[in-house]
């Protein structure tokens, strides 16, 4: 019975969509599901809407969509070559942070995407700008505009000096939405080559090891060490959540040869590592 | 196999505590109990307010597991409640207690119920699938005889935790109509355990209501609807972390009963069930706790039985279809010491729905008018659903392939040969019984167990565990003499029982770890019993019993709570309206404990107790008076039932009156 019911929830719910889909015109709706506007950034000739999942932006790792509208047609761009850069200005120098190429969602649609990857939060003096540069039917055209990027209630980055002597970034990507399960987690791993450039570190592990210190440090099983699939892409690895609240995913950043770069192994005496994500639910 | 004819050879005995009833067909292996006050026998009791536990205590199969002076737990020849059937009046109840906090008799009161009717292993299993046997505890055999009003008054007090009890009966009977209510309260602080050493939170409180009316329909047919509302407050449980604030049960039912004019029917009767427990666990008043937690269960059972029973030629034949629907869900939630920080919550059960569906058959063929053969066959579907989503992604942590839902079929036959005469009975049989894993057992969260300080994580892939069951009994009576030893051995293939598994950390603050139920190859036990009375005079009788199991696993090493070498002789007295005995009682050293499920040696004890009986008549009315002392020499014991070796009660002066007009 109750099977039945879901089932009839579920046609009509298809049936609606494919109704309101119809109204509409075409890509617009689907596109924008599950994100929400930042800002708009407008030169002489274009409108730049930002989007991300929250609407905000935030110290740590956000996806960041963007459209770009023709001031004078209202039309969406489809046909634009995009890049940007972010640039932070502090009171002394003038430093990036890791991102991501911006791509096309989809063949037909309007948004592009990518990734940015704050190491840092603004403060009274010192923040963050968005430099896009694109390119349509061979014109380039650019715009920079000031972002607002708070610090994250919970620890989301670490940046560290590994004891190779390389400085690091370590990102928490998901779970985003956790759950007491096992989540699947993402992290992403970069070093600063210089102070624009942060390329993806491939074939290193984080080691993860989840603690709950009001719980007298309790952990949980079957966590699976984050690792990359591809080079050049995010790390990959499982989360286990025994119950709600406070968790401190404790890391340990290994490089190809198995070497601890950065991160103490949790012990009876060592009851955190000096790099920890902060999750609470 | 070997041991399993040695035991097939070996013999057992049979003693009934209550009537001696000659006809044939009650020769089996079945203990009935007089408990409570409703029964016509109650009066002959030494201790008539005595808990419900207190007089399941005195069945050689039974002994039960004390958490505190509250909700003891029967386990049935050595096995505890997930082995075990435990029915009131046919009807399943399950505990909304992942700790064991409330077995189903902590629901129902001595002035609920007339009996109790043990049976041993396979014989137990009419009412569901069991290994160890199965309780069936019965209300109110009163119904419509021409009694008229009848009013009780109960009343009681015991020195020793200042329990005091009072509760009262109204009864009406007539030739179409019967209504019998009951209320009772109990209030018990502290107990003392001897040389005057007191137990903080050992302390209880308890109201039971209940009613039970009927209607003749017709003369064959009638109807009957039963309520029990019972709610224990403030009860506390010294050997546990944790008391509990609040444990309520609202126990319901309709029967339909049908008595056709046939020659081969004698009865039909069917009966709708429901029942709600609500069961919090508090642990606000106990200093020094590393971590504030709320830990709620429920569970609620619906179901229905329809029992039929009858005689064709040689053969009296019963069938009974049952089912029931059950839920349960617990939860526990944990308040950190900062509290900016969210709560902490997690299933602990994760709103397991159980839904099972059996037909048991019994016949009984009479061979001759001394021997008769009793065959009974159980076949049932069981099948367990996790309805939350967030409980089965919790438990997915441990088996990422764990589905929802699981079923299995549970079958169970036995077999049962029966011979007396000229006082000389003898019996012996053998059976086999499948059970279904328990939902702690099979989808349990990090459930801590203070015994030994494991948190349990349940285990979806259990296998069914099967027994395989031999027993037999031999007994002697004359004029003066009974005497009956019987004995049980359980062959018991993938026993289920928690293993630790060193890769997992606990979740409780200062556990020594996890331990995961997994089915070991097979376990044996051992249960046997032996009692004696003798009719020294009119006046005077004398009574034994001695009890002692042997449990092992797979490795030979021993199970837990096995009874060791246990003892009970008592002297009774009873000239007239007065009736007095004097009781010894005790066990030897624990010789057979594991540590490794948390036991440790207990040492011998003996205590005595003595209890005096008056029934004054007067012209229209009768009142009772039952007074005694137990643990008269204030013995500080602790037997192996005793979870972590909590001391028992010391010195004891109960007074029970019952005023009847």
């Amino acid at each position: 019975m109750k099977t039945s019911i879901k089932y009839l929830v579920a046609i009509f719910a298809i049936a609606f969509t494919f109704v309101s889909c119809s109204n509409d015109d075409e890509t617009t709706v689907n596109e924008l599901d599950g994100i929400t506007k930042i800002k708009e950034i407008t030169n002489d000739t274009h409108t730049i809407e930002l989007y991300s999942q929250m609407g905000s932006l935030e110290q740590g790792y956000n996806e960041i969509s963007l459209r770009i509208k023709d001031n004078t047609t209202d039309k969406y761009i489809k046909n634009a070559e995009v890049s940007w850069a972010p640039l932070m200005h502090m009171t002394s120098m003038s430093h990036s942070c890791p991102y991501s190429a911006v791509e096309k969602v989809t063949e037909n649609g309007t948004l592009y995407s990518g990734y940015i990857m704050f190491q840092m939060a603004q403060n009274e003096t010192e923040y963050w700008d968005l430099k896009i540069d694109y390119t349509i039917d061979e014109v380039t055209y650019t715009i920079t505009e000031v972002i607002d990027v708070p610090a994250s209630a919970k620890r989301k980055v670490n940046t560290f000096m590994g004891s190779d002597g390389t400085k690091y970034l370590v990102a928490l990507i998901e779970p985003n939405t956790p759950k007491v399960a096992i989540n699947n987690m993402q992290v992403g791993v970069w070093k600063m080559q210089n102070m624009m450039t942060f390329p993806v570190v491939d074939g290193y592990t984080v080691k993860i090891d989840p603690r709950m210190p009001s719980m007298g440090n309790h952990t949980s099983p079957n966590n699976v060490h984050a690792t990359q699939a591809t080079t050049g892409g995010l790390y990959d690895g499982k989360l286990s959540l025994t119950m709600t609240g406070y968790w401190k995913i404790n890391l340990q950043l290994a490089n190809a040869e198995g070497t601890v770069l950065k991160g103490e192994e949790i012990t009876e005496t060592v009851t955190a590592s000096s790099i920890f994500f902060e999750i609470e639910f | 196999m070997k041991k399993l004819v040695v035991f097939f050879l070996s013999f057992s005995f049979y003693f009934s505590f209550s009537q001696e009833v000659d006809s044939l067909k009650t020769k089996e292996l079945k203990e009935v109990l007089v408990v409570g006050t409703k029964a016509p026998l109650h009066e002959k009791q030494g201790k008539t307010l005595a808990t419900l536990d207190e007089f399941l205590q005195k069945s050689t199969k039974v002994d039960l597991i004390k958490r505190g002076a509250y909700a003891w737990e029967p386990i049935i020849n050595g096995m505890a409640s997930e082995r075990t059937v435990i029915t009131i009046d046919g009807m399943r109840i399950f505990g909304a207690c992942t700790d064991k906090m409330d077995p189903v008799t902590s629901y129902v009161e001595v002035s609920n119920l007339s009996e109790a009717t043990i049976s041993s292993g396979q014989q137990g299993s009419c009412h569901g699938n069991t290994i160890g046997g199965s309780i069936d505890l019965k209300r109110s055999q009163r119904q419509f005889t021409n009694a008229g009003w009848e009013f009780y008054v109960n009343s009681g007090y015991e020195t020793n935790n200042r329990q005091k009890i009072i509760g009262s009966a109204i009864n009406y009977a007539d030739s179409l109509f019967y209504v019998d209510t009951d209320v009772m309260y109990r209030d018990a602080e502290n107990y003392k355990a001897g040389n005057d050493k007191e137990i903080h939170f050992s302390q209880f409180r308890k109201l039971n209501l209940s009613a039970t009316s009927g209607y003749r329909l017709s003369p064959n047919k009638n109807i009957e609807a039963s309520v029990i509302f019972d709610r224990a407050t403030d009860v506390g449980y010294p050997a546990l972390p944790m008391d509990v604030s609040l444990a309520e049960a609202l126990i319901t039912s309709l029967k339909y009963n049908y008595k056709p004019n046939s020659e081969q029917i004698d009865n039909w009767e069917t009966k709708l069930y429901f029942n709600t427990i609500t069961h919090t666990m508090d642990d606000t008043k106990r200093p020094d706790v590393p971590i504030h937690m709320d830990m709620p269960g429920w569970s609620d059972t619906y179901g229905f039985y329809s029992k039929i029973n009858g005689k064709y030629k040689k053969h009296q034949f019963l069938g009974n279809l049952n089912s029931f629907y059950n839920r349960s869900v617990a939860e526990m939630t944990m308040y950190p010491s900062d509290p900016n920080e969210n709560l902490m919550f997690m299933y602990t059960w994760p709103d397991v729905r159980t839904l099972y569906t059996g037909i048991y058959l019994e016949d009984n063929f009479e061979i001759n008018c001394h021997s008769n053969l009793k065959f009974t066959t159980n076949l049932g579907f069981h099948n367990n659903n996790v309805a939350s989503d967030f409980g089965l992604q919790s438990l997915q942590i441990f088996y990422p392939e764990m589905e929802a839902s699981k079923s299995r079929f549970l079958k169970s036959v036995s077999t049962n040969y029966f011979y007396n005469k000229d006082g000389i009975s003898y019996g012996f049989g053998m059976g086999y019984g499948e059970r279904a894993p328990s939902v702690s057992e099979g989808y349990g969260f990090y459930l801590f167990n203070s015994f030994d300080g494991f948190d349990y994580i349940g285990n979806p892939n259990l296998k069914n565990e099967k027994s395989l069951e031999v027993n037999a009994n031999i007994g002697f009576k004359n004029a003066k003499w009974q005497t009956k030893i019987s004995a049980s051995y359980f062959h018991i293939y993938d026993y289920i029982i928690g293993i630790p598994d060193a890769s997992v950390a606990p979740m409780t603050i200062a556990a020594n770890g996890i331990k995961v139920y997994t089915a070991l190859d097979y376990a044996t036990i051992l249960s046997s019993d032996f009692t004696v009375s003798y009719q020294l005079s009119d006046f005077w009788i004398w009574k034994g019993q001695f009890v002692y199991n042997l449990g092992n696993d797979n490795e030979s090493n021993g199970l837990p709570f096995m009874s060791p070498f246990n003892y009970m002789t008592s002297l009774g007295f009873r000239p007239g309206k007065f009736s007095s005995e004097l009781q010894l009682k005790g066990n030897a050293t624990q010789t057979e404990y594991n540590p490794f499920y948390g036991e440790d040696k207990t040492p011998d004890y003996t205590i005595v107790n003595a209890n005096f009986g008056y029934k004054f008549t007067f012209e229209k009315s009768k009142m009772i008076v039952n007074t005694g002392i137990e643990n008269i020499f204030d013995a500080n014991y602790t037997t192996y039932t005793d979870w972590n070796n909590l001391p028992r009660m010391g010195r004891n002066i109960f007074i029970n009156l019952m005023y009847q007009f």
